[in-house]
């Protein structure tokens, strides 16, 4: 019934644009689809370059893809211990 | 040599079958000599949509382990001289057969037929790699709805790894109406998401249900919509350009004035 009186009202755009969106966004996601696996293969080597200058927390550190807006994002989370002494 | 065309979607349900039987009805009405090949192992659904569901003595399967030369497995149309189909096992299941034999099995087809169109059956496992293994086009059927276009997304990215590039796009149930109101997704909206070429833009249409009932195919039918778009498809899959149909225009006073008079 609200459905039906706001689209008499012409305020509702039609449900088309919650179709769209939500299948870009779900592309978005299946398109950058990345298995676990490459994922853990990254994070490791991602250490290996970071601890050759610092000294990270290796369980802590995670690492996503973050699909938010129209782009995909790599977002890391690596908390650091401490500094290592310059050479 | 003929040409091998596989019909795939992704998600069920969404019109592969009925698109393959009138795909194949349509070229086999302009002349040429057509085969259809149910692959949905263990559902097999090609056969009833024809009316041939009385007539199958062997299968796809009977034909790939050598029970039965090819020639015993293809069942001829009832009208069209043309029309042939090679039925799926319905006792059996997607591992019965391999990408290698299906290889095979069209290149047999290909010397005898001008066109193989391969229904395929629904998801991405071992059944739709067997459909698209000997196949030189592939055409994706979708309908307008968030789940469908998805896994049309994913089936198109799946082909293209399997070297079928540039498939061609249906859309199949389209509602003008609902598309006016801004409560369907268009045309355009499904073509700029998918990025690929539309072969063509199938309307809702009760007549599908109709012929389907009657083991019929739709484009025979010279009066509904779905027809006239369907032999639009058969046209340009064999090289004509066609424009896509104007479903705006046809809710004029003579349609509404002959529908209310129950001519059509």
């Amino acid at each position: 019934m609200l459905e039906f009186l706001s689209r008499l009202f012409g305020r509702d755009s039609g449900s088309k644009n919650v179709a769209k969106e939500r299948l870009r966004l779900v592309l978005v996601h299946d398109r950058s689809s990345v298995s676990p696996q490459l994922l853990e293969t990254l994070k490791a080597e991602m250490i290996q370059v970071i601890s050759n200058y610092m000294d990270v927390d290796e369980q802590g550190l995670e690492v996503n893809l973050d699909s938010s807006g129209n782009s995909v994002a790599l977002v890391a989370s690596i908390p650091v211990r401490g500094m290592k002494r310059k050479p | 040599m003929g040409e091998v065309i596989v019909i795939t979607s992704g998600k069920g349900g969404v019109g592969k079958t009925t698109t393959t039987a009138n795909i194949g009805t349509g070229l086999a009405a302009m002349g040429y000599k057509v085969v259809l090949v149910d692959t949905d192992i263990g559902l097999r659904n090609l056969d009833v949509v024809l009316g041939l569901e009385n007539r199958i003595v062997y299968d796809l399967v009977d034909v790939t382990s050598g029970n039965c030369r090819l020639r015993q497995a293809l069942i001829k149309d009832k009208k069209l001289d043309g029309l042939h189909l090679l039925p799926a096992a319905q006792t059996k299941d997607k591992t019965a057969i391999n990408p290698e034999q299906m290889r095979q099995l069209c290149a047999d087809l290909k010397k005898e037929f001008d066109y193989i169109i391969i229904d395929c059956p629904a998801g991405i496992e071992q059944g739709f790699r067997n459909a698209i293994a000997g196949a030189e086009k592939a055409v994706v059927v979708t309908t307008p709805e968030v789940s469908a276009v998805r896994d049309a997304d994913r089936i198109i990215g799946l082909l293209e790894a399997a070297d079928l590039r540039e498939p061609k796009l249906i859309i199949n149930r389209i509602r003008p109406k609902m598309v006016r109101q801004g409560d369907m997704m268009s045309i355009d909206d499904i073509i700029d998401i998918l990025a690929v070429d539309l072969l063509g833009v199938i309307p809702e249409d009760e007549m599908i249900v109709i012929m389907t009932n009657r083991g019929e195919s739709v484009v025979l039918d010279q009066n509904s919509r779905s027809g006239q778009a369907y032999r639009n498809i058969v046209r340009r899959l064999t090289g004509e350009e066609v424009p896509v149909m104007n479903f705006d225009e046809n809710e004029g006073f003579f349609k509404k004035l002959k529908k209310m008079i129950g001519i059509k």
